[in-house]
């Protein structure tokens, strides 16, 4: 396939490695923000083929996984109203709430429906006059653009039965947190390359500054990860503290403005909850209150909901890169793809899901092959 | 922004969710969900040596020089009708190929119809029509059936229920636990044509595509393999849950390791693009004409031969081999030169977020 397959060259990627295991002299720790990395990196089993020196931590960067149970709680409850056709990405409906998740709310009858863009939804909303059209807007900044998209669409149709259930977060904030944690042990970011074409890499130079980390945007195929590795071991053994792009082809360093003005225009910064590491200032984003009209979370009422939470799964260790999927005692056990205990191992983005679907509980059996 | 530290809540998972209380839609997705319900509720009040065999049909002593084999498969495909095919030639196709699998000539089908109130009479006529096709095609008679009407809204139009039987020569033992270390693997032609085709058909991949279903009758590919070698030991017909998923039951049943080769397996540009674009692995994506052969590693050559001189064989190719170690687990080697583990679908196939 065009633009895929040679990026998945062969000879291309091992001759990348081949350079990063000339370069490299000494360990370093590197943290891939964004989850679909991450799968990319086990899926073709990169980190095999990288000399020992280079550790690979796994990065908060799964919108499914940081999404507060409590919003999982709240979106359980508005979907199980009457009259409520609620929409979302396909990886929501398997995470659990505190006693059930979207599959078991549409076995009971809810009308839950998969979409693939939330303008799906606002199509649903006009089609459906009588109904309350509910969309569960998720995601980093790549999904912003399209989910303020859906508001200005819906409010451009003048529609009164359209709203999103919010939980935007921003990548920035989650690396200046991860930055700040006395735990910390990552010594470079690869950043994540698609919220990276949106938003540019424009934000990071004060982190560089303050917290004198070397940065490199990176793509999502083998070819990209590896340029990307190399670029971060080239700058750590230079002992430069610089910001590189090593995706060229999709990210420059102002990012999509006009997508950038939509989502001020809609959102506004605010504190939010990650499931799993807790509350980091200013770190989401949540609709303007001239846009209440749209906010599902006001619309319906479900402000009362509150959350407990399981003791076995260790996901907010794993989102920090504090720990590796194959170190939680529950991994492959009581948590499986089919009976997650944590979102990392719900979302199709989750480390311990790649760890999983890509067989790392039978590490051994791996290396004998 | 005020500074940013970290407080690490500790606790922050839900309880596991496993679905025992009711049907949800993953226990149709057949995958593991799958495998779990068919354990749970039906082979543990079915009990039966046929049954606990695990394959596609069962296999049961005629008292006559042949063996029989038997399969049903329910059919509630939507839209009824989608490019390369329609829900009738999938109800003829599913069982002849069911019953196949087991190197059984299928010889009978019986259908029963499921029909909502309202349904356009011309709509069972093109869907009956079909099926008569297929039947032809596949050389079986359709010889009982059944037909019920229920009331509108309770039925997605149509559904079909297939029932077939076959005869299986002397001596012939093909089952999905008789893979042995060395044997080859071998598959028929390109994965997940036949569940984008069906998606595309829905309307929700937002973009067109030109896949079309690949549901075929595959018995005379199979007569074609048994001419050709008398050590074919597994036939099964990657359909829903993907290659993935019936190399995972394989290896299971067989108590053995398989080891892919990922280059080799043949997915269509379109349907990689689609996958691509979804987030989507056509590793567990349905087939309706594919099959899956392992066989005795010095008669790969002339069964992929005897593949390929046939209308659904022309693509066949070696995708990899049976290994002793890991017992029970699919390894895929992947272009780079890594090694990966390919489970089995574990609940409904969804598209990722981003």
């Amino acid at each position: 396939m065009k633009y895929v397959d040679e990026y998945r060259s062969a000879p291309l990627v091992k001759g990348v490695i081949e350079e990063i295991r000339r370069t490299v002299t000494r360990p370093w720790t590197l943290m891939e923000i964004c989850g679909g990395q991450t799968h990319a990196i086990v899926r073709h089993g990169i980190d095999q083929l990288l000399p020992p020196e280079i550790e690979l931590v796994h990065g908060p960067g799964c919108p499914v996984c940081v999404t507060p149970l409590e919003l999982i709680d709240k979106a359980l409850e508005i979907a199980s109203q009457p009259n409520v056709i609620f929409c979302s990405y396909g990886d929501m409906l398997r995470v659990p709430g505190s006693s059930r998740d979207l599959f078991s709310v549409k076995a009971q009858g809810g009308d839950v429906r998969v979409v693939y863009s939330p303008l799906d939804a606002v199509a649903l909303a006009e089609k459906n006059p009588g109904k309350q059209v509910v969309f569960f807007a998720i995601g980093f900044e790549t999904t912003a653009p399209p989910n303020v998209m859906s508001v200005l669409h819906a409010q451009r149709l003048g529609l009164t039965n359209y709203s999103i259930l919010v939980s935007h977060v921003r990548v920035p904030p989650a690396i200046k947190a991860i930055l700040s944690s006395p735990e910390n042990r990552v010594q470079a970011f690869l950043l994540a390359g698609h919220v990276s074409a949106v938003m540019g890499y424009h934000e990071y130079p004060p982190l560089l500054e303050e917290f004198q980390i070397p940065m490199v945007v990176t793509g999502f195929e083998p070819l990209d990860i590896v340029q990307g590795i190399l670029k971060a071991v080239q700058l750590l053994e230079s002992g430069r503290i610089e910001i590189a792009n090593a995706y060229q082809r999709a990210v420059t360093f102002e990012g999509l403005r006009p997508a950038q003005e939509s989502i001020r225009q809609v959102f506004m910064e605010c504190d939010r909850k990650w499931r799993g590491i807790g509350t980091i200032p200013m770190s989401g984003w949540c609709l303007r209150p001239e846009f209440d009209l749209f906010n599902a979370e006001k619309r319906f009422d479900v402000g009362t909901i509150s959350t407990q939470e399981s003791s076995l799964c260790i996901a907010g260790q794993i989102l920090q890169g504090l720990k590796r999927p194959h170190d939680c005692p529950a991994f492959g056990r009581e948590c499986k793809t089919e009976s997650p205990l944590g979102a990392t191992m719900v979302s199709s983005e989750g480390a311990c899901a790649a760890y999983y679907k890509y067989g790392r509980q039978f590490q051994s059996m791996i290396s004998t092959n | 922004m005020t500074e940013a530290v970290l407080n690490i809540e500790g606790a922050v998972c839900a309880p596991p969710l496993t679905h025992n209380e009711q049907i949800v839609m993953g226990h149709g997705a057949g995958g593991r969900m799958s495998h779990q319900l068919i354990q749970k509720a039906f082979l543990s009040a079915f009990e039966n040596p046929a049954l606990g065999a695990g394959d596609d049909a069962a296999r049961l002593e005629s008292g006559f020089h042949e063996s029989l084999a038997i399969s049903t498969d329910c059919h509630v495909v939507f839209p009824l009708f989608f490019p390369g095919g329609d829900i009738g030639r999938l109800a003829v196709c599913g069982t002849v190929n069911d019953v196949a699998m087991l190197g059984a000539t299928p010889l009978y089908l019986t259908a029963g119809f499921i029909l909502e109130e309202g349904l356009p009479m011309e709509t069972l006529q093109r869907v009956v029509a079909s099926m008569k096709a297929a039947a032809g095609e596949a050389g079986v008679q359709i010889v009982a059936g059944d037909t019920k009407v229920v009331q509108r809204g309770k039925a997605d139009g149509l559904y079909i229920t297939t029932a077939g039987v076959g005869v299986i020569v002397p001596n012939l033992t093909i089952g999905g636990a008789q893979a042995k270390p060395g044997d080859m693997i071998l598959l028929s032609g390109s994965i997940g044509d036949h569940g984008i085709a069906v998606l595309d058909a829905r309307g929700e991949l937002g973009f067109q595509s030109t896949v079309e279903s690949d549901v075929a009758p595959l018995n005379h590919l199979i007569d074609a393999m048994l001419n050709a070698s008398k050590r074919l030991h597994v036939m099964r017909d990657p359909t829903r849950g993907g290659l993935a998923t019936t190399l995972n039951e394989i290896a299971t049943q067989s108590n053995v390791g398989i080891l892919l080769k990922e280059e080799t397996i043949p997915v269509r540009r379109e349907v990689a693009a689609a996958c691509e674009m979804l987030g989507f692995d056509p590793l567990y994506i349905a087939n309706e004409g594919k099959l899956v052969a392992i066989v005795a590693r010095e008669d790969a050559e002339a069964v992929l031969r005897a593949m390929r001189a046939t209308r659904y064989g022309e693509e066949a190719v070696v995708i990899g081999e049976v290994t002793a170690e890991p017992p029970g687990r699919v390894l895929v080697r992947t272009t780079l030169g890594s090694t990966r583990i390919v489970d089995m679908l574990a609940g409904e196939m969804l598209p990722r977020i981003c």
